[in-house]
């Protein structure tokens, strides 16, 4: 995993709440056994006309089709599990997410695919970010000092110690598992006798 | 010991470690496996070198890509290419890592939600995981069960833990009874209605009242499964005699003197009197009416006996916003009557509606009728087993005498990734979860409702209050 640190990038505003996973990457783009390529199935139903011309879909328009960072509303990337959801912002470019709030799985996939998503509880601030992006404003963002930065804006968000760490390094979170492998096992043991109709 | 909740005891019992970074090292009893979330983590495995921690542990079974017809050439069967392939490699993947896979030949195949609990697979107490939201369906029998990520996947496979951070606890008791006709898809959709599809964000849900312990396991399943409408991780609904009914004699259920051990387990799993949530919602089941949504998010939804709302009765302008353009999308008018709403298709199945339970529902509606002739109804069971069982009572005929096509078992038109999906602009009643836009195939019209609601809608060809047919 690719680690986080900072980033500037001008922002896309999609100002929406309840962003599905299915306007993320519709499920006819999932039929794929790779994680890499998933960008063209990105938000695709907004992005392309029934015909296939493109629309004036925020991320079709320059600057914001280079755009590292995505701006929504609230409870973004609820409904469906698919990690198809971050793999293809990735795969597109963006590298942090910022909404009012998210659903809770797509939030940790974000993490298991070093993006960073920013939760603004406060309406006016977001109101102002998405203002600030609509006019082609840059957009910092630094993970060591937990800041966003736009205009004359510095807001300081929350984020868990554990899960910026892991970002700042890129660390696999497997490999931290692993290092816990004799509790596994003792726990596996321990059940085995007090459950064995689970073995 | 302090009282604590359902969930509080299973959370407790699986935890590993607990973390300097505030998670818990969750252990995993039993994981399930599909073919679309799958292929990238096993491509992982592959890339480190791992092995799988307990594949014993780990059930397989293709749902998302089957075809519901034409299933007699198996694999070769599957016209789609990329669909073809991400199956041959569930196959592939399995035989590799020596996971069980029930294969897409076999008669147990089915929607891999259907497939756990009909094999006795889920059990009260256990942590259950699988790359799909919709996992919050084993909760129903007193499982503490959540959709995964592919990273996610990979991790459970390669450790049979997860690192997690707990959620917050919320109480949901429905009280009293229902009114005849009311089915859970009715509750769960009207909770969904009164909550909000983030108003379970970050918790896990416990089901209780009368209500639900009225419910059959079928419609407990019902109800868990659109715990993720509601945003929440899980739902969970105390183990009782009908839980351990259900299980008896189930082919992964315990056996003989495990079966005796683990009875008693389940039996302490209810939550203490005394314990307390983070939040508790009630609501009054006596008089909810059956459910039908009418926009693009499964809390856009309203009785049958209602009316398509008005954007500007809505309580703010975003909200304002967000209906209309819901209404624009829908092709409906704020006023209409919901059964003024004619359809095109009818889709009974899925892993919300799609067991045994619910195909007698619909067939009761559907006996001695026709469906209208302008509408085309898929009737689609949750497994072979489910098809066969229905067979046996001669549902498939029912279904087929008033026009339904009978398929075989598979996710097939609840998310637009096999061939069964909706034209632009169809519109489809539909007893399957999600109703966003394109989400049954790009500009179709999904209104979400109970077995008996979609066959009474497909008879009449438009939307229809059931109570009227039975």
């Amino acid at each position: 995993m690719k680690p986080f640190k900072e980033l500037t990038s001008c922002a896309a505003s999609l100002p929406r709440d309840n962003v599905d996973t299915d306007a993320i990457i519709p499920a006819r783009f999932l039929k794929t056994i790779a994680r890499a390529g998933l960008g063209a199935g990105l938000f695709a139903d907004l992005r392309r006309n029934p015909d296939g011309a493109a629309t004036d879909f925020v991320l079709n328009q320059p600057p914001f089709d280079k755009a590292e960072i995505l701006i929504a509303g609230a409870n973004f990337g609820c409904g469906s599990s698919r990690e198809h959801a971050p793999w293809a912002l990735l795969d597109f470019g963006i590298r942090c997410v910022v909404a009012a709030s998210f659903a809770d799985i797509f939030r940790n996939n974000c993490f298991a695919n070093g993006i960073l998503p920013i939760a603004i509880e406060d309406a006016a601030t977001l109101a102002a970010l998405h203002q600030a992006a609509e006019r082609g404003e840059e957009v910092s963002v630094s993970l060591p000092d937990k800041q966003l930065r736009f205009g004359n804006h510095t807001y300081a968000f929350a984020i868990e110690d554990g899960r910026r760490e892991a970002l700042l390094e890129g660390r696999d979170a497997i490999a931290t598992t692993l290092s816990r492998e004799n509790e596994i096992a003792a726990f596996e043991t321990r059940r085995a006798q007090a459950q064995p109709w689970l073995n | 010991m302090a009282p604590r909740t359902l969930f509080a005891k299973i959370w407790d019992a699986h935890s590993v470690a607990e973390q300097e970074d505030g998670t818990t090292l969750l252990y995993i009893d039993r994981h399930l496996i599909h073919e679309v979330t799958s292929p990238q983590a096993f491509a992982g495995l592959r890339a480190s070198g791992r092995r799988v921690r307990a594949p014993q542990a780990t059930l397989a079974v293709p749902d998302h890509n089957v075809p519901t017809t034409e299933r007699a050439a198996g694999i070769a069967g599957i016209t789609d290419p990329e669909s073809r392939l991400q199956v041959e490699a569930l196959a592939a993947n399995c035989a590799e890592f020596a996971i069980p896979h029930i294969a897409m030949e076999d008669l147990r195949q089915g929607i891999v939600h259907v497939v756990g609990p009909e094999q006795g697979l889920t059990q009260p107490g256990m942590t259950i995981v699988c790359g799909d939201s919709h996992t919050s369906t084993h909760g129903a029998f007193g499982a503490l069960a959540f959709g995964i990520g592919t990273s996610e996947v990979e991790h459970v496979l390669a450790t049979q833990t997860l690192p997690q951070r707990k959620p917050r606890s919320l109480r949901i008791s429905l009280t009293g009874t229902p009114p005849a006709g009311t089915t859970a898809k009715d509750l769960i959709l009207h909770l969904i209605g009164a909550i909000g599809t983030a108003g379970g964000t970050g918790a896990v849900i416990e089901y209780a009242g009368e209500a639900i312990r009225a419910l059959s396991m079928a419609g407990r399943m019902t109800v868990c499964n659109m715990s993720i409408e509601a945003g929440a991780r899980a739902g969970l609904i105390a183990p009782d005699a009908k839980t351990y009914s259900f299980l008896e004699g189930k082919p992964l259920a315990p056996k003989e003197s495990d079966w005796q051990a683990a009875l008693a387990y389940w039996q302490s799993l209810a939550s203490d009197a005394g314990a307390t949530y983070d939040q508790e919602i009630v609501l009054a089941a006596d008089e909810i009416a059956p459910q039908v949504t009418w926009g693009t998010s499964p809390e856009e939804v309203v009785a049958v006996t209602g009316r398509v709302p008005d954007p500007k009765a809505a309580r703010d302008a975003a909200q304002e916003q967000t209906w209309q353009a819901s209404l624009d999308y829908m092709g409906l008018e704020a006023g209409q009557a919901m059964t003024e709403i004619k359809i095109d298709r009818a889709f009974i199945g899925s892993c919300t509606n799609g067991r045994l339970e619910d195909l007698r529902a619909a067939a009761a509606v559907a006996k001695g009728r026709k469906v209208a002739s302008h509408v085309s109804a898929l009737v689609v069971p949750g497994s072979g087993l489910v098809r066969q069982a229905a067979e046996a009572e001669g549902l498939d005929k029912v279904f087929k005498d008033a026009g339904f096509e009978w398929r075989d078992p598979g996710c097939s038109m609840c998310l637009a990734m096999n061939a069964d999906k909706l034209a632009r602009g169809e519109r489809c009643a539909s007893t399957s979860n999600r109703n966003f836009r394109g989400r049954q195939g790009p500009g179709g019209r999904t209104h979400l409702m109970s077995p008996e609601m979609a066959a009474a809608a497909a008879i009449a060809g438009a939307i229809s209050d059931a109570r009227k047919f039975l």
